[in-house]
């Protein structure tokens, strides 16, 4: 598939991307670039992985018509719950791809890092699937606001090593993997977002791409038509939004809405918002936009939700931005919690503190009656659920 | 004529080279450390430029970095400070740092001032090698400047030569696949047929081995394989900050002696 929006050949988007590693990375990302296309494009290899999404993972994901919300926001409100896969997020759909891709290529360990723990959770299920050694590298201030992940992949297998360095989250999870895999090129790295080095980020997006898939395939169905007027995504390195606008890029009709991390507030320095508060730069090997000071320094995120907590952004969405294609909004730490909690106590849904952030956009765009617009609901908040705790006994004593 | 050239002619074997982190283990070390290295028997000085993310280094260097930074180093600072010594510079002065500290500074900014305060030659190790050649070579010529390139025991032959040719000043052979300051078999049989096999090619450049030479046993064999050495954590993890000459110069005597 061609598109104007996807890398090209050079490994670039636009002036973005690219594959900044060090010369003991090359034979690995030459190995990925050489490789991952045909095998990704292979009947064999989408055979595979969409059975394995259908019987394993329970794809496909409902998309969810919410009347409460239609009726609140004046428009036609969909919800893709990406929640109910299996192991509670949409990561679980790239740890299955490159583990097939690990699996091709004869790599007999995976390293991964994560942020929430979802990525890391999904890989180690799928390595215990797939007879898989797995090394997950995790920050330590993570690993104490998700304990309930860390849990779960140690139970599964994988050997989860702290990571001290940095802030001790996302950005230095992913340093420690890389260096991880120089020392180790013989494992496969399955990174968890669309970021790093070329071939990841359009790798990732193009085995995310069965969100959109599907959306088209259930509006279609409802409603003859596949393309919705808005797609609203959180975004950390941009894998839940890269799927869910992947095959509505092209279409200019569809408003692309990508809802970053604003922690304290963009005007804070507790932000996670790198499109807005962040200048272009290089970051994990590719050119994109980052937080950072004038001197190149890396200047760490913040927000509540750990899986959004990261000073960078995928480069296909810094191409998006300067190109105009997706508009970027952002939330706070504190709409969140709030609109997460709304949908919580109005549908039964508790959304991860990541997805939430798309949910609290809503109040910010104006939509038509007639619109029909798809809220991509990435992960689930069971791993959230002692932040929310906290949240509704504060508000509680305010409004009591 | 760049110094690293100059260098090479006048002496083919036994090189020494010293790589510290600028800043570390206090601000104004930086200028202490070139000072007492280029009185002793030490050919080649290596300033790391601290980074936040140094994706090829180890936790010595990281921590070394960390350490410099909440010192309150920068870009500047460190021109700054490596231009006092600019009309007392003997030995060469490469500097190391990451690609994006390169890009964000302004790569013209970045290299004039190089040039102005007396830098040689630059070691980015994330920086693409096309990148370089498109869109850096000329610029590197007009101030004079060596790139130097890395190749590993997983390069192949045919790229080894490439980076040969492109490399300027010496090629960098990095004795094994891993971040800075590993434990590495340094005498282990990847290493020995890589040196063996880089011996073989036709390589007209000079070549430096670093990573993993942390005494005076590695210095000699990585002499035996290339024009010599390159040490950088076992250097910095034996600076004592209350007593930085010495050490110094107790460090630089167990190697060469
Ligand atoms: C539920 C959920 N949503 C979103 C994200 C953000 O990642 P991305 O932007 O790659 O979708 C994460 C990351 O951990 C996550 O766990």
């Amino acid at each position: 598939m061609k598109n104007k929006f996807f890398v090209d050949d050079n490994g670039y988007y636009g002036e973005f991307g690219g594959s900044f590693i060090p010369e003991m990375l090359y034979n690995n990302i030459k190995e990925l670039q050489k490789n991952y296309k045909n095998f990704i494009r292979s009947v064999q290899f989408q055979t595979l992985y969409k059975k394995i999404l259908k019987n394993y993972v329970g794809r496909p994901t409902p998309l969810f018509f919410c009347k409460k919300y239609s009726k609140k926001y004046k428009t036609k409100i969909f919800f893709k719950r990406e929640d109910l896969n299996y192991t509670g997020s949409h990561k679980i759909n790239n740890a299955i791809g490159q583990s097939l891709l690990a699996k091709q290529l004869n790599k007999k360990t995976i390293i991964a890092e994560t942020g929430a723990g979802q990525h890391g959770v999904a890989t180690a299920t799928v390595c215990a699937l797939m007879d898989l050694k797995c090394v997950i590298f995790m920050g330590e201030t993570d690993i104490n606001r998700q304990y309930t992940n860390v849990l779960r992949m140690k139970s599964l297998g994988a050997k989860v090593i702290p990571v001290c360095s940095g802030d001790k989250t996302l950005k230095d999870a992913v340093n420690e993997a890389i260096r991880y895999w120089i020392n180790h090129p013989e494992s496969y790295y399955l990174i968890g977002s669309t970021v790093g080095p070329h071939p990841y980020p359009q790798m990732v997006a193009d085995i995310q791409s069965v969100i959109s898939e599907e959306i088209k395939i259930q509006l279609k169905e409802m409603y003859g038509s596949c393309y919705p007027n808005y797609v609203i995504a959180c975004i950390g390195g941009g894998s839940n939004a890269a799927g869910s606008f992947y095959h509505f890029l092209d279409n200019d009709s569809v408003n692309l809405i990508a809802v970053e991390a604003a922690g304290h507030g963009i005007k804070t320095k507790k932000t996670a918002a790198s499109i807005h508060c962040g200048s272009k730069g290089i970051l994990h090997g590719s050119m994109t936009f980052l937080l950072q000071n004038e001197d190149g320094q890396v200047i760490p995120a913040y927000s509540i939700s750990p899986g959004l907590d990261y000073p960078g952004i995928g480069p296909m969405f810094a191409n998006l931005f300067i190109k105009k294609r997706v508009k970027f909004l952002y939330s706070t730490d504190k709409e969140a919690l709030r609109e997460g909690y709304e949908l919580i106590r109005s549908e039964g849904i508790i959304p991860a503190l990541e997805s939430a952030h798309a949910l609290a956009s809503l109040k910010k765009i104006s939509f038509k009656k007639e619109d029909t617009v798809v809220v991509i609901l990435s992960g689930r908040g069971d791993k959230d659920i002692n932040v929310y705790e906290k949240f509704l006994t504060k508000n509680l004593s305010y409004d009591e | 004529m760049n110094k690293i050239n100059d260098l090479f002619k006048r002496k083919n074997s036994r090189i020494l080279c010293i790589y510290f982190t600028a800043g570390f283990p206090k601000i104004n070390s930086t200028t202490k450390i070139i000072n007492t290295l280029q009185n002793l028997p030490v050919d080649l000085i290596e300033v790391g430029i601290p980074y936040s993310d140094p994706l090829a280094d180890g936790t010595v260097i990281q921590n070394s970095n960390k350490i410099s930074l909440k010192n309150g180093m920068n870009l500047s600072l460190l021109f700054s400070q490596i231009k006092e010594l600019k009309n007392k510079m003997t030995v060469p002065i490469i500097v190391m740092g990451y690609y994006n500290q390169l890009y964000k500074f302004g790569e013209k900014n970045f290299l004039e001032n190089c040039k102005k305060s007396g830098v040689s030659g630059l070691i980015i190790p994330d920086l693409p090698v096309n990148l370089f050649i498109n869109k850096y070579q000329n610029l590197f010529k007009k101030y004079s400047l060596s790139m130097i390139f890395l190749v590993t025991p997983q390069t192949d032959s045919s790229r080894i030569l490439f980076l040969s040719q492109i490399t300027n000043g010496f090629l960098y052979l990095v004795s094994s696949n891993s971040t800075t300051g590993k434990i590495v078999d340094f005498f282990g049989k990847e290493q020995i047929s890589f040196f063996e096999k880089i011996k073989k090619l036709p390589i007209s450049t000079p070549k430096l081995i670093g990573f993993g030479i942390k005494d005076k046993e590695t210095f000699n064999f990585s002499c035996q394989y290339a024009n010599g050495g390159i040490i950088g954590s076992s250097f910095i993890q034996s600076l004592n900050k209350n007593n930085l000459e010495e050490s110094i110069k107790k460090y630089i005597k167990s190697i060469v002696d």
